[in-house]
């Protein structure tokens, strides 16, 4: 099972409505081989873990311009815990200062990715860390 | 009581976390897939299955999230599995109909499943179609699935369906496009869709002349003006898709249809498996690379090529697993 392609869902969540980031990250997940399901702008929480549900994700993506990454991303993981889905993957990035990645990543989320990060880091990341979580999985 | 049956238990009891847990196993042709399908079988045909197919961009995600929200509005429970292509460099894909169908999807009635058409040979028509087993088990009044109309595996998910809409727009030489893209032989409604932008009538006029050719046991293939975006058309869509289902249910109509696609999905399962297990056995391959060569030097039709292909054929499916 291990290997099916990596299903990732990416969504921008919260008010800007920037995703030019987003599409160029899905895009490149796709030639990588990926299945990439994308939701488009001005997510919720809720209406992100729902699709991650109803998809079968591996991992979520977050890209979260908008400065609130550090309710967002706390609230994506809470909902998929409270789902019993622990073997979602939260990653993402935007323009997330270091102190609130590590911050981020000691509450749950995975590696998150800045302006700087390079798509063949994301890539290598997924192939990594998500055949892992996949032989974790309880469900 | 197994992993499977579990499963399936929770499916039927409308967990759909479950469903779509099961989905994935069943796509990806994990070990538990037989027993799903087995455990579903029991559970299948209660709702109505409409395909929604058409050219790429025609808007059918748009009319899928339009339709979805008047069903609602009728009370009735959707499911949706919505198909995109597979990249053939790569084999990701992009899956991007959720996209559009943002506002049906904030309604706990409404489950979208996105799925990669992965390329493989009868396997779409398959994956598909028992993706909306899944769904149908669930409990959903409606299954709806959303695929584009190129290529043969697209074409035949949607005709696998109770009734087939293709949907198309207003553009010079579209009904023609639609001829020979075999979009016409399969079509039980017509929509036109974008019916906002100019030329919509001359399309509408186009199709009907050539609608008026399709033989459809009596029913008369409707045309319908659509404008998606706004709204506009859908109501008489629904209804159109209800009289249709009322059509079906006179007499062995529906029996009779999902009798013809029990048996083409049981020949396009079979014909999968043949020929996964022909052209990948070694010995076969070798016939045929031989035969190749003979042709290409002159010395072989290809049509004597092929008998004797066949010959090595039936030698190795009998050693094989005698089928
Ligand atoms: N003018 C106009 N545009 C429409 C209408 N319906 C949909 N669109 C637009 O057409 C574009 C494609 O819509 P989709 O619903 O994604 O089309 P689709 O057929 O699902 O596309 P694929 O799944 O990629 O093949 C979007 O920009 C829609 O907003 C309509 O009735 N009129
Ligand atoms: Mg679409």
């Amino acid at each position: 099972m291990s290997e099916a392609p990596l299903k990732i869902l990416i969504a921008k969540a919260g008010l800007d409505g920037h995703d030019r980031g987003a599409k160029v990250v899905a895009r490149a997940l796709r030639d990588a081989g990926m299945e990439v399901v994308y939701t488009g702008l001005f997510q919720t929480p809720e209406m992100i873990v729902e699709a991650a549900i109803q998809e079968d994700a591996d991992a979520v993506c977050l890209s979260i311009l908008s400065g609130a990454h550090m309710t967002l991303f706390p609230r994506v993981k809470e909902l998929l815990d409270q789902e019993g889905l622990q073997h979602v993957l939260v990653s993402g990035g935007g323009i997330i200062p270091a102190d609130d990645m590590a911050e981020l990543q000691a509450l749950g989320m995975g590696r998150l990715f800045g302006p700087g990060s390079g798509l063949e880091e994301i890539i290598s990341y997924f192939r990594q860390e998500i055949p892992r979580r996949r032989l974790a999985r309880k469900d | 009581m197994s992993r499977s049956a579990q499963l399936v238990e929770r499916i039927l009891q409308g967990d759909r976390r479950a469903a779509a847990r099961a989905i994935s196993l069943l796509e990806n042709h994990a070990p538990e897939a037989r027993a799903i399908a087995e455990g579903l079988a029991g559970h299948r045909g209660k709702s109505f299955r409409v395909g929604i197919t058409g050219p790429p961009g025609a808007g059918k995600s748009t009319l899928v999230d339009g339709l979805a929200r008047e069903l609602r509005k009728r009370d009735r429970t959707v499911g949706v599995v919505a198909v995109d292509p597979s990249s053939p460099f790569s084999g990701g894909a992009l899956l991007g109909d959720r996209v559009r169908m943002g506002r049906a999807l904030e309604d706990p009635g409404v489950f979208v499943r996105s799925m990669a058409s992965r390329g493989t040979m009868g396997g779409l028509a398959r994956s598909a179609q028992e993706a909306a087993d899944v769904l149908d088990a669930l409990g959903k009044d409606w299954v709806i699935l959303e695929t584009v109309g190129v290529g043969q595996s697209e074409l035949a998910v949607a005709a696998a369906c109770d009734v087939t809409v293709v949907v198309l727009v207003p553009e010079a030489g579209g009904a023609v496009q639609a001829m020979k893209a075999g979009l016409m032989e399969i079509a039980d409604l017509f929509v036109v869709n974008k019916s906002d932008r100019p030329g919509a009538d001359e399309m509408l006029a186009q199709l009907r002349e050539t609608a008026h050719y399709l033989d459809r046991e009596g029913w008369k293939v409707p045309i319908l003006k659509v404008i998606a975006i706004q709204e506009q058309g859908l109501e008489a869509l629904l209804d159109r898709l209800e009289s249709y289902h009322a059509w079906l249910q006179e007499g062995e109509r529906l029996e009779e249809k999902r009798l013809r696609q029990a048996a083409l999905r049981i020949r396009d399962l079979v014909r999968a498996r043949l020929e996964e297990r022909l052209w990948l056995d070694p010995e076969v391959d070798a016939v045929v690379q031989e035969n190749a060569r003979h042709v290409l030097a002159g010395q072989l039709a290809v049509h004597q090529a092929a008998i004797n292909v066949w010959g090595t054929v039936r030698e190795r499916l009998t050693e094989l697993e005698g089928i």
